[in-house]
């Protein structure tokens, strides 16, 4: 008789230090403090209700449970269409191509479109930048869309006006500006890199010579633009091809979860550790000023505050020969000697990726060694600019600060853009405004500018307009609209310098049309507008590879500054410049290495705030040469001491109601000439309680080593160490007969080497399956509703950590604990192997969440869903119910679509292909680190990934037979750093 | 001491008991029965339209396919109710002057959609597919009842959860050759049985009971 006790649970909880952590008090071992119960105390406390009213109140609704059953259903009607559009199924969803302009740079989608609604946006696999992936900021636009607060009408000092009003007083203010040639007019717009939009802009300045056309994006690639200018001597794109790129050194780039380009260079980079089945991985080296998405991934990652990458880069030129740097002091010798051997041995195979907001210097330097290495025009590709008219634009919002201030302009058009909030500080923007007679604003939100301006026109979103734009290799994308404007005040920029041009204006469609037509060089134009429209790009049109190289001016180098603490600014991963501020999508996201929601921070290394003396979230008054701003203090491991980062794009108090007031607003202290860092900050403690949301701790694996990770040399040793983690028990070992699972057995593959933490799924699955979002209480009484999370565990020193990232959806177990314990059946196995949720059944007792092991289960504590706001209504997915208050919910496996896919197939006679039907979160992940689909059939990925070595299920020894399995992780480290 | 209860008080008590909890069981009865009666299900009550369309006249007097209207059932979850182009299609030279027919022309005149009311109304959380029913043979009669007989429309079926499980257990009491499907006359044969246990085989019907076939 084979011994089936079970392993004791203190032992298990005793067992082998795991090794995982989640926070600094965690490192440090105070775990008790920092296990919180899965529930809050807080949270299910009746606020003031008596034990006596409690009972009333129960009572009442005991009373009145039964009597919901008699009710008999409302009517509804239906109101089909009078004249119905072509090809248009009620019941079955359209799918269009389009571009979604991310930070004005192109990410090429495919919308579902139900009635005409907008619904869910996927990736486009045409498309160079997305590959049929979609990143945050694309898959959430649909929140942009549909936010109850966007402009809905042209404003005029407050009051409502229409087109034709503002066309009048256009041509009044233009009068005299006219005499003058354009004198006095000034154009302040975002980066422009829509083709048709650029040459329009051409057009009116080459109509008014006299005015000006001025550039801001407080965010974007301004060291980017000068070291191009240092370097090459003339505006220079530069892009990456990471998927033949062995060594890849970032040098403070976040370039896997962070700015455009993020989805493309993830896949590739994703793609190229798994080649050779992952006997031939790339390695990933990390130096940067904060922890990172990207930096929590690398085989090697080295803190450095942001001064110290430049010296970094100057002494890793130095030591790869680059001409015009010298070896440096050697203070990172030991790093700087292996890496620059690495990279010789690796010529023309690596790539080195420096920051968007580190230093000209350290991109210049950046792209001499790319040069040096070979790497250009291999993996390191340059084009001419993707921008229409590339300038200094810190610079050039000067020119315009200065002369508005001065009184020099009578009529200024910002064209996008919110400069009222992010200008530097020390232009005085906001006074200037003041001075301006006409000021013209045109953006998608009533923001803090338009406050300011005497006019405000409402930008259609890009769903509801034409347009077009670049990708990262320059590929055009002709942006087509999914929905007629919902707001009719609505005028795009095209059709605003239109009217600029001729009277009456045109629509967005004929200007893009007529610009393409002059454009397309096509013989039939028409076969060329519908094919490039359908497709979601123009082909061929990618901006050809230029070959460069570089000179040797890389500035000169700085000493490094002795003036205490340094801050460092950079855009937020979700709300950017603060421009996503108002989608609630992203305020609820957790950022992958803090897991914040709802607020930014100020990053502290655990040493910085033990000599400071701040606890964890201690709020604080920050103040920079002259001015202040308050916020949390967050102890971020991996954080370089003696530096604090601060992110952009937050504190807003004019975006609407999500945005306003959540974080603090770091460019009030931003100025022109340290744009993103400088030294000499000050922390003064206050005594304020303010609690930041986090679902870092919300939802706890008992400290068990969830995440089976070795090194690719121990890997080659032992391949199996994976399998040798599990402890499964017997299949006999339990009670009910076996299920024979013939037909379809869904089932879902996740690879941990291959997720890079950008929480795309996160995003894709509250868009798919109508997740509402809770708030920040909410949050903080843990009751943030993601059916799918990433959980991030930090490993090893907490100066110098790595990281792991786990994505953790419903298991879909066989042997299911939940649904033993459900008092009324609400979840159930279905005969293809899913675990059902049957809301409708559910009373909400939750035995099934404490039940489940994985803590996958959500609880609508309250009536979390917002069943009123009208446009909300239109993003809802109709074929997923929408759930009410007092009803679990959990991952499904996007069942509706199995579903749909099943009856597709069967109306066929066929069987369901591999790949035919997508979860969401496998849909939109970059690196393509989940794979879903029917594990019956040995020829479809899911199960040939399964059959793989590293494939491992979290708590086998469980025995619930999860259909969700993971493949282990594995990180390249260089052999020559353990000989330290 | 006295007795104070005579001895036919037990007797008494125990009947008082027992009647409580015979109240309450046929009470609990009477309450279900009224919650699955057709008044509760709106079984057999024929419902006001803007229009009184009649199916009678239009599918049992002039024999038109319920596809002719109903254009998507075979393809898509929905049925498909018909535009008014559809009705247009027709009554721009029949009847056109008719003043029962005033909103049809009112909403083909202004573009605004007629009103109907939903006859057959699912709950929220039941997500149901004609196509798939259609291809397997199932017919329209089966679930809507003799539609060429309702001169305005009510829905013949109870269409509680129950009553479409019966036929996902048993699909073989229920099935129909396909080229049957539209048809109002179609009576089962009297070996309906073997019939269906062939069509079964032949059309790959399965029986589905999982929740998530029909709850999402």
């Amino acid at each position: 008789m084979p011994n089936h006790d079970f392993v004791p649970l203190e032992a298990l909880m005793q067992g082998p230090k795991p090794g995982l952590w989640r926070t600094p008090e965690e490192f440090e071992g105070h775990i008790e403090e920092t296990e919180q119960e899965e529930i809050s105390e807080e949270g299910i406390e009746f606020s003031g209700a008596s034990r006596r009213r409690f009972l009333a109140l129960m009572a009442g609704s005991m009373a009145l449970a039964g009597v919901t059953g008699c009710t008999r259903q409302p009517d509804e009607v239906i109101m089909p269409y009078t004249d119905p559009p072509e090809n248009v199924v009620p019941g079955r969803p359209k799918y269009y191509a389009t571009a979604a302009p991310v930070n004005g740079i192109a990410e090429g989608v495919i919308v579902e479109s139900h009635l005409g609604r907008p619904t869910k946006v996927e990736g486009n696999p045409d498309h160079p930048a997305s590959l049929g992936a979609t990143g945050v900021h694309s898959q959430s636009c649909l929140m942009d869309l549909y936010d109850a607060d966007r402009a809905k009408e042209i404003i005029h000092l407050g009051l409502p006006q229409d087109w034709d009003s503002f066309q009048s007083a256009w041509q009044q203010a233009i009068g005299p500006i006219q005499d003058r040639h354009g004198a006095g007019l000034r154009i302040l717009s975002e980066t422009i890199i829509s083709p048709t939009l650029g040459a329009q802009i051409q057009a009116v300045l080459k109509k008014f010579p006299a005015a000006k056309w001025h550039q801001y994006d407080p965010a974007g690639p301004h060291s980017a633009r000068a070291a191009a200018q240092m370097v090459f001597g003339k505006p220079v794109h530069t892009y990456y091809k990471l998927d033949t790129a062995d060594i890849v050194v970032s040098l403070d780039a976040d370039f896997l979860a962070c700015g455009p380009g993020s989805t493309r260079y993830a896949r590739d980079f994703a793609m190229r550790r798994r080649q050779g089945d992952r006997l031939d991985m790339n390695r990933l080296y990390v130096v940067e000023s904060t922890m990172t998405a990207t930096g929590g991934k690398a085989d090697h990652r080295l803190p450095l505050r942001y001064a110290e990458v430049e010296e970094f880069a100057r002494e890793l030129a130095g030591a790869l020969g680059v001409n015009g740097t010298v070896a440096g002091n050697g203070a990172y010798q030991f790093w700087v000697t292996r890496l620059a051997r690495d990279l010789e041995a690796h010529k023309g195979g690596s790539a080195i990726i420096p920051g968007e907001h580190q230093s000209p210097a350290v991109h210049a330097l950046a792209h001499a060694m790319n040069a040096e290495l070979g790497n250009a025009g291999k993996t390191v590709i340059y084009t001419s600019p993707l921008e229409v008219q590339p300038v200094d634009q810190i610079q050039s919002i000067r020119e315009l600060s200065r002369d508005m201030n001065a009184g020099n302009v009578d009529l200024l058009l910002i064209l996008g853009g919110n400069p009222v909030y992010n200008a530097p500080v020390d232009f005085e923007f906001t006074a200037g405004m003041e001075k301006v007679k006409t000021s013209i604003h045109s953006a998608t939100q009533f923001n803090e500018t338009s406050l300011k301006t005497t006019w405000h026109i409402p930008e259609p979103h890009f769903l509801e307009d034409w347009g077009d734009t670049r990708s990262l290799d320059g590929t055009v994308s002709i942006i087509q609209p999914l929905i007629a404007p919902l707001y009719p005040g609505s005028h795009s920029h095209l059709q605003i310098l239109d009217a600029m041009l001729q009277f009456p204006g045109r629509s967005s469609y004929e200007i893009v049309r007529a610009y393409w037509s002059g454009q397309s060089g096509a013989k039939d134009f028409e076969e060329w507008w519908r094919k490039s429209v359908h497709d979601g790009l123009i082909a061929n049109s990618a901006l050809p590879a230029l070959t460069l190289s570089p000179n040797s001016n890389f500035g000169t180098p700085q000493p490094l500054s002795a003036g205490g603490i340094e801050i460092v600014f950079r855009p937020d991963l979700y709300m950017y410049d603060g421009r996503y501020a108002n989608n609630v999508w992203l305020q609820e996201l957790p950022h992958p290495m803090t897991k914040l929601t709802w607020d930014n921070a100020i990053f502290l290394s655990p040493k910085t705030a033990k000599q400071l003396r701040f606890e964890n979230q201690q709020h604080v008054q920050l103040i920079y040469r002259g001015r202040s701003v308050e916020g949390s203090v967050w102890i971020l491991p991996g954080q370089p001491d003696e530096s604090i980062t601060v992110d952009l794009g937050w504190g807003r108090w004019h975006s609407g109601r999500a945005g306003n007031g959540a974080g603090f607003n770091a460019y009030a202290v931003r100025t022109s000439d340290a744009l993103w860092t400088g030294t000499g900050v000050q922390l003064r403690k206050l005594d304020i309680p303010y609690p930041l949301a986090t679902t870092q701790l919300n939802q706890s694996m008992e400290h068990r080593d969830v995440v089976i990770r070795n090194t690719l040399e121990g890997y080659k040793k032992d391949p199996d160490f994976a399998k040798q983690t599990e402890h499964e028990p017997a299949g006999n070992l339990t009670l009910y007969p076996q299920w024979d699972y013939r037909g379809y057995a869904w089932a879902m593959s996740i690879d941990l080497t291959a997720c890079v933490n950008c929480q795309a799924c996160v995003v894709a699955c509250q868009a798919e399956n109508n997740i509402p979002v809770v708030g920040k209480e909410q949050v903080l009484a843990r009751r943030a509703m993601h059916w799918l999370r990433i959980d991030t565990y930090y490993e090893g020193d907490i100066n110098f950590p790595t990281a792991y990232y786990c994505p953790t959806p419903c298991m879909q177990c066989e042997n299911a604990p939940c649904e033993l314990v459900c008092p009324v059946q609400a979840t159930n196995h279905s005969s293809d192997g899913l675990n059902d949720m049957i809301y409708n059944r559910c009373i909400g007792t939750r035995y099934c969440s404490n039940n489940c092991p994985w803590k996958v289960r959500r609880f609508n504590f309250m009536l979390f869903q917002d069943w009123s706001s009208e446009t909300w209504k239109m993003q809802r997915n109709p074929d997923v119910t929408v759930r009410s208050r007092g009803v679990m919910e959990k991952c499904t496996y996007c069942v509706q679509r199995i579903r749909e896919a099943e009856i597709r197939s069967e109306n066929e006679g066929r069987f369901v292909r591999d790949g035919e039907t997508q979860t969401a979160c496998m849909q939109a992940c970059p690196t393509q680190a989940i794979v879903f689909g029917d594990k019956n059939n040995s020829h479809n990925r899911v199960a040939k990934l399964k059959a793989e070595k590293l494939n491992y299920a979290m708590f086998a020894e469980l025995n619930t037979r999860p259909r969700t399995t993971y493949l282990g992780e594995l990180r390249n480290p260089n052999p020559e750093f353990q000989s330290a | 001491m006295p007795q104070y209860f005579s001895r036919s008080a037990n007797t008494f008590a125990r009947f008082t008991i027992l009647g409580i909890v015979a109240a309450l069981v046929i009470v609990c009865w009477l309450g279900y029965l009224v919650v699955r009666s057709p008044y509760e299900m709106m079984q057999n009550i024929p419902r006001e339209q803007p229009v009184p369309f009649s199916h009678e006249h239009h599918v049992g007097g002039l024999g038109i396919d319920c596809r002719y209207c109903h254009t998507t059932v075979e393809n898509s979850s929905f049925a498909n109710i018909p535009a008014t182009k559809i009705c247009m299609n027709c009554h721009s030279q029949m009847w056109a002057t008719s003043p029962m027919l005033e909103p049809v022309r009112e909403s083909y005149r202004t573009g605004k959609s007629i009103e109907w009311t939903r006859v057959h109304d699912l709950p929220d959380f039941v997500y149901f597919d004609h196509s798939i029913h259609v291809h397997h043979g199932i017919g329209c009669s089966t679930c809507h009842g003799r539609v060429d007989k309702m001169p305005l429309m009510w829905q013949a079926a109870p269409l509680t959860m129950e009553w479409c499980l019966n036929c996902h257990r048993h699909p073989e009491r229920y099935v129909r050759p396909r080229d049957q499907v539209f048809s109002m006359e179609y009576t089962p044969p009297p070996d309906q049985i073997a019939l269906g246990r062939r069509l079964v085989r032949e059309y790959h019907i399965q029986s589905l009971t999982s929740c998530s076939t029909c709850h999402r």
